[in-house]
This record gives structure tokens, sequence and C-alpha cells, in this order.
């Protein structure tokens, strides 16, 4: 494969669509297929072929605003019609050539004219399951020109001078991992993409994979080629049947196309990809328990050092990246470091992916530039809580973030900003609550959440998640004290001190936040017996609640 | 064509100095051992037998082959086991420990650790309620009290007659919907408690 070739397939891609006057892209991720777009697809389809117009109907991944699916754009006018049920095929292939189905339009120019789309440029345009679709708008481009052009060090001084942070969380300067990994010793070395997607209420990670697979097969690429790896890994959750048959699907036509496998663009270069799956435990997104479970033992952390950049998958040095950290890749070196650092704020460059949710007007999919307001991503992006109710938080991080109170809506959306706040940026969940959540239930229920899913190696997280587990319970029932509060309050410190690894040392973090923010709640709670927002069950004896599951018994005797 | 029998791959690992197993497979794969002894390594591994003639065994033995019976193929073949026969029993894991020469302990301990394995047979329905953040946020608590009541189950269990299996599951990335619930695998968002019901009922009536 040479640029010359991939200029050959782009070309004639657009040749093949040029001979169609019009293109009507469906939205097939998983929102809008639980409503039934791929009936829609169908009956378009079928439209289409009746009327003797010259239309192509894509399929293609998520395209933002899910709440208004399933989605449908018609191009090249690039109108949004939302709420398309198979009915309406019909009407919106009359309409092609005239005007507009005026009913069925989306007017979300304001969701859409505050994001900067970088890593979800292709999602909604592209068909996942055609490699050809993503070489047409610039795949495997950068690819090629590091293998013709660059060398292994140049590109990660690219990263580098970007100033990408890993998107996982963590936010771990990329340029910086690498160079390590680069520069561990041993001829065997291995790239990991992490894409256990454990946080619960997020899923940026699905969507890219899912959306646009071959971005993070050749930021994976390109990474290996840095750091002189020949053999990557995927590790997806199991829960994502689609994004494992896409990857899978991709993977294949990326061998077929001989951009993954050995001499690569007919270069020293040899690099192969293996789908690895999880099983449905939150602290395999740990990189030590990732590590271990690929290795096909139970998903159980180990100290660090040493790190995975020199000890890792089967004792060699591993790099292991989030898929949206990979997804960042390719357009960084098609674009150049100096490009992606002008986005974003001081120290947190580029752009982040957002799952939007909770009670908010347009639930979905976001990118916005780091360090935009929190207030213009809920209340311009988002189209504020629905009427009637008035926000209360805005969850982030996930069970390793903590909640934002109302008040403090004008922080920038960074890295460092939202740690001082009390939370971290996390994958990308954010999750919107009104007055009807009690801040008290949703500390218990992030601790809930931790306790059943500590690996039990360490006994700070294994026995203090059950603890808090066990005093929230009491306040959330009328039963609690202050000695109670106290005492969390306690053994929050305890463990976020003491535990082996981040699923422990962030666990107390949703407890601590809404401890800072909405301390009177708590203490509503256990003066009073009152839950302000009539949530928790107060009476005494109460029986347990449905989110404690049978197994939590067993884990806190 | 020269056979080396009787060698375990683990062994011809540590004459040719090399640490793990998939450093060999990288190793033969990179064209630096020669074709007859990597045939030699394959031949040498006699898995045990099948079970039983039941077609999913073959399933399962495939998925084992695919990795050249590796012990970091435990989770693999694990998930070949569940989603050919829905579920691991003791057999189950006992053929797949023996097949990839894993202590019984270890793979008795995978297959508890992981959420996503089940040692229980299932109902003929499954009703999964997801309990994601966003989804409790919406409310989903409702849903699985509907369920629980209508059932007389809790979840993680299946109704005595082997009809309804009643799980939760920690986020299916489908979070702009919630609250969601799955219903034998297919997604739906934005359910309330009486179409909960509803498809139980649907079920019911079958």
């Amino acid at each position: 494969m040479t640029i010359e070739e991939l200029e050959q397939i782009a070309e004639s891609v657009r040749r093949e669509n040029a001979n169609f006057d019009y293109e009507v892209s469906v939205c097939m991720d998983l929102a809008c297929a639980s409503q039934g777009s791929d009936k829609l697809r169908d009956a378009l389809l079928r439209s289409a072929e009746a009327s003797g117009k010259k239309v192509l109907v894509r399929r293609t991944g998520c395209m933002g605003p899910c709440s208004h699916g399933p989605l449908v754009r018609v191009d090249p006018d690039k109108t949004l019609y939302g709420h398309v049920s198979p009915g309406r095929a019909q009407g919106i292939v009359d309409s092609l050539g005239g005007e507009p189905v005026a009913e069925l339009q989306c007017e979300l120019n304001e969701h859409f004219d505050s994001q900067m789309r970088v890593v979800l440029e292709n999602a909604g345009y592209i068909d996942p399951e055609k490699i050809d679709d993503y070489i047409a708008r610039e795949g495997y481009k950068a690819l090629v020109t590091v293998l013709m052009e660059m060398t292994p060090g140049g590109v990660i001084h690219r990263i580098t001078e970007s100033g990408l942070r890993g998107r996982g969380g963590g936010g771990y300067p990329t340029g910086l991992k690498w160079g390590t990994v680069a520069k561990a010793a041993g001829d065997v070395k291995y790239v990991v993409c992490n894409g256990d997607e454990g946080d619960p209420g997020a899923f940026m990670d699905r969507s890219v994979m899912e959306g646009d697979p071959h971005r993070v097969i050749e930021g994976m690429a390109l990474a290996a080629y840095a750091v002189g790896a020949s053999k990557g890994y995927i590790y997806v959750r199991a829960e994502y049947p689609i994004a494992v048959s896409r990857l899978t699907m991709a993977l294949r036509e990326a061998r077929r196309r001989g951009l993954l496998g050995i001499n690569i663009c007919n270069t020293p270069f040899s690099f192969d990809i293996e789908i690895r799956l999880g099983a449905g435990a939150f602290v395999c997104g740990e990189e030590t328990a990732l590590i271990a479970s690929i290795e096909g033992k139970r998903g159980t952390p180990r100290p660090r050092p040493p790190y995975p950049a020199v000890s890792g998958l089967w004792g060699k040095p591993t790099l292991i990246n989030n898929v949206e950290t990979y997804a960042n890749i390719p357009p960084i070196i098609r674009n150049g470091g100096k490009w992606f650092s002008s986005m974003g704020s001081e120290r947190s460059k580029g752009t982040k992916v957002f799952a939007l949710t909770g009670k908010i007007a347009n639930t979905g999919l976001v990118e916005v530039p780091m360090g935009i307001k929190l207030r213009q991503i809920i209340e311009v992006i988002g189209g504020g809580v629905p009427p009637g109710h008035t926000l209360k938080a805005v969850q982030t991080g996930g069970p390793s973030g903590g909640c934002i109170p109302a008040e403090m809506l004008d922080i920038g959306v960074s890295y460092d900003a939202l740690m001082a706040a009390g939370s971290i940026m996390g994958s990308g969940g954010m999750i919107v609550m009104d007055d009807t959540s009690c801040m008290v239930n949703v500390a218990r229920f992030f601790i809930e959440f931790c306790m059943t899913e500590s690996c039990g190696k360490c006994i700070p997280c294994r026995a203090g998640t059950a603890q808090m587990y066990t005093l929230l319970t009491r306040i959330c029932t009328g039963k609690g004290t202050m000695d109670d509060l106290a005492l969390i309050e306690d053994l929050c410190v305890t463990v976020k001190e003491t535990s082996l690894c981040g699923l422990g040392q962030t666990a107390p973090n949703p407890v601590l936040s809404t401890l800072k923010y909405f301390r009177s709640e708590y203490l509503e709670h256990i003066a009073n017996k009152r839950c302000p927002a009539g949530v928790c069950h107060m009476h005494a004896g109460a029986e347990a609640d449905v989110f404690a599951p049978a197994v939590s018994q067993e884990v806190v005797a | 064509m020269a056979r080396v029998t009787g060698v375990t791959v683990a062994a011809i690992a540590r004459t040719l100095r090399l640490e793990s197993q998939l450093e060999l497979a990288l190793w033969s794969h990179s064209g630096r051992v020669p074709f007859q002894i990597w045939e030699g390594i394959v031949s040498a591994f006699i898995p045990p037998p099948l079970p039983s003639d039941d077609k999913r065994w073959k399933i399962v033995n495939g998925a084992m082959r695919k990795n050249g019976f590796a012990r970091h193929a435990l989770i693999e073949t694990l998930h070949a086991v569940q989603s050919s026969f829905g579920y691991l029993d003791d057999n189950a894991i006992r053929f797949v420990a023996l097949s990839l020469r894993v202590p019984l302990s270890q793979a008795y301990g995978v297959a508890t650790f992981y959420h996503y394995f089940s040692l229980k047979p299932p109902g003929k329905h499954t009703l999964t309620v997801c309990a994601g953040t966003a989804c409790y946020i919406k409310g989903a608590d409702k849903l699985i009290a509907a369920a629980e009541e209508r059932l007389g189950i809790v979840p993680g269990h299946t109704t005595a007659d082997g009809q309804v299996s009643l799980m939760t599951a920690r986020c299916v990335g489908a979070c702009s919907r919630a609250p969601v619930m799955l219903a034998d695998g297919e997604v739906t968002g934005e359910r309330t408690s009486e179409q909960l019901i509803e498809q139980l009922e649907r079920w019911a009536v079958e």
C-alpha cells in the first residue's frame, strides 16, 4: 500500500458516491438501533429503489443527539431528521429535491455549533463496515506516511508536541508514556488498547469502536511503530457485542488491504492485533488488572512500579492506552502536533468526547474543546434540564469521580479544574442530576458499585467499601447517626490513601464530593430522618433496597 | 517430517530459552523456528477427549485450538462455553482446565471472578434491567421492583418453573435512552414498569 494507492481507493469511493444525487445516512448506533433503525434503513432502501431517484442509503455510527433518534441525515442538504419511524421513509425519499419534511426536522444548530469534532469526525459519515469509506476520509494516510517518511522518534516527538493526555481518565501525558515504552529494553513489546469501558453511564469508547473502528486500529499501528511493538491487543467488554463484531471485521479488512500483518507497506514493520474479550469486571479497566485478564487470569491489579511500560504483558514492555487516546493519534499525525495543541486549554489540549446522559434534554454523544465551560455543555449543547425541574449536580468520572454542584457550572472542563473541584475528568461519562435525585443515595449507589466490583485483593478497598456501604445504607434508611457520618469521613481517607489500585483510591470520591457540596442533605437524613428529594425510604427497618443485591450481603458478612 | 513426541510446549520453550509459550509462538511466527520443530510442538500435546458427542463441544474445542491450547486462552474458551451452553457447569470448567493444562482452582477462580460468567443455567427467557448510573438516575430501581414483584424473585435468579431469569447489568452503553431493559438480549430504551410487565406477560402466554 502506498499513498498513491490510498488516493486511488479514495478517488474510486468519491466517483462511486458521485453517481448518487442524494446521500441518506441512517444512524445505526445502539441507541437508534434500539428504536428500530434497522427497519428504518430497510424501508429507506425500498423507497429509494422504488422512487427511481439516485439515492445512496448508508449505515453510519453515532451521529450524536441520541435522544432525538432514530436519526437520519440527508446530504448534500445537511438536513437532520429525528424520531423517524419506518413509516416515514417514503415521505423522506419523496421530499428529496424538494422541500424537507418540516415536522421531522431537528433544529439542533446550537447543539452542534459549540462542538468541535476530532475523534468523532467520521462518526455519522462513514459506514463502519467499509474500510474504503474510512480511507476516503483520509484514513490510514497517517500510517502510510509515517512508515514511508518518519522515524519512530519523530512520531513520539509529534505526539509529545501535541500535548495529548490519556483519555482514559488519568490524564498521563501520552508522548511521555510512548517514550518510556520505546526506551524500555527488549525485542518483544506489546501495544494494548483499553476498551473495557466499565464506567456505568459512559459509552464514548463503544461508539468510537462501533462507528469508526479503523481509527482505533490505525492509532494502535502508529503507536506500535513508535514504540517498536509487533503485536497488539484490543481488550473489549463482552457487553459490547456489536463493537466486537465491527472490530473483528475491521481487522480482517485491514489485513486484506495489507495495512496490518507482515511487512506493512513493504517496510520492515510488522504488526497485527488480536481482540480479547472482557468478562464484566470493572477493575479490569486498571492497567495491571487488564494485563492479568489478557493473560487469562483473574483481573486483580498488582503494585506499581514496575509500570507496564517496563514490565507489562508477559513481563514485556507494554503500552496501554484508552480507545479515545488512540482515536486521537491519526489526526495528530496528519495535521501536526501544533494543530492539536492549538485546541483546548493551557494544560489540557485537544477535545474530549462526553456521554451526556441523565436529566437533560439532548442526551447523547458530544465532543467539545477542552476548557469549555460546564455551563455551556449543559445549557447550550445539552439543552438544559427538562422544564419544571432544576439542575442539582453534574456527575463526571463515574464511580471514581464526583458530583459538581449547580453553583459551580462556570468551571472549565479540564483535567486540573475538575480535579480541583473534587471530581475527575474520567473517561467521559457526564450524568446530569436534577432535584429528584438524592445525593446521599447517589453516593451510596457508587459505593455499592465499588463494593461489588472490588477485586478483593487489598483490605482497605474490600472491607472499606463494604463498611462505607453499610453506613450509607443506615443513613439512607433513617437509622444513621452523626457518629456514622464521622466514621464515613474517616474511612474515606483510609480507603483513599491505602488502597492498592485506582479503584480503591478513587472509590471514596463520590462520597467526599457529595459531603463537600451537599452536606446539608446528609444532615437532613440524620437529624430529621427526611430525604429532601423523596428518594430514600426512611421508615425504620425498611427492606433492603433493590440496588443492594444478594451478593452485597455476603460481602458485608 | 521430523516429529518431536512426548515433549510439552513449555519444555520446548525452556529448551529454546524462551520465557513463555507465547514468545515461542511469536518466535515461530517470525520464521526463526524451523517448520518441522513447530509441527512437532503442535502434535506433542494431545488434549483430552470431548466430554460427549454434543456438537457444541466442537465449538469450544475450536476456540481452544484457534489459540493453540495456550493457557492464556482460558477466558476466551470460557466465553465460547457460555455462548454455546448458556452457562458454565462443573464438567465444562473441568474439561477446559484439563485441555488448557490450567489448575482447576485457577479455572474455577476465573469463572467465578468475572460477573459475565454464570454458573447456573439461565431460564427460557432472560430479562435484564440495566443498573448503570444513567439508568439509576432515570429510575431503573422502579423497573427492578416491578419485575421482582411480578416474578417473585430477586435479580440473579430464575423463576421456579424455569421460564424467566431476572438479571441486572452494569451498563450496556445505551445510557442516552435510560432506563434500559434487555429482553432476551434485545435492547430497548426509555422503559416504564408497565412496558416491563407487558413484556413478561407476552412471555407468559407463549
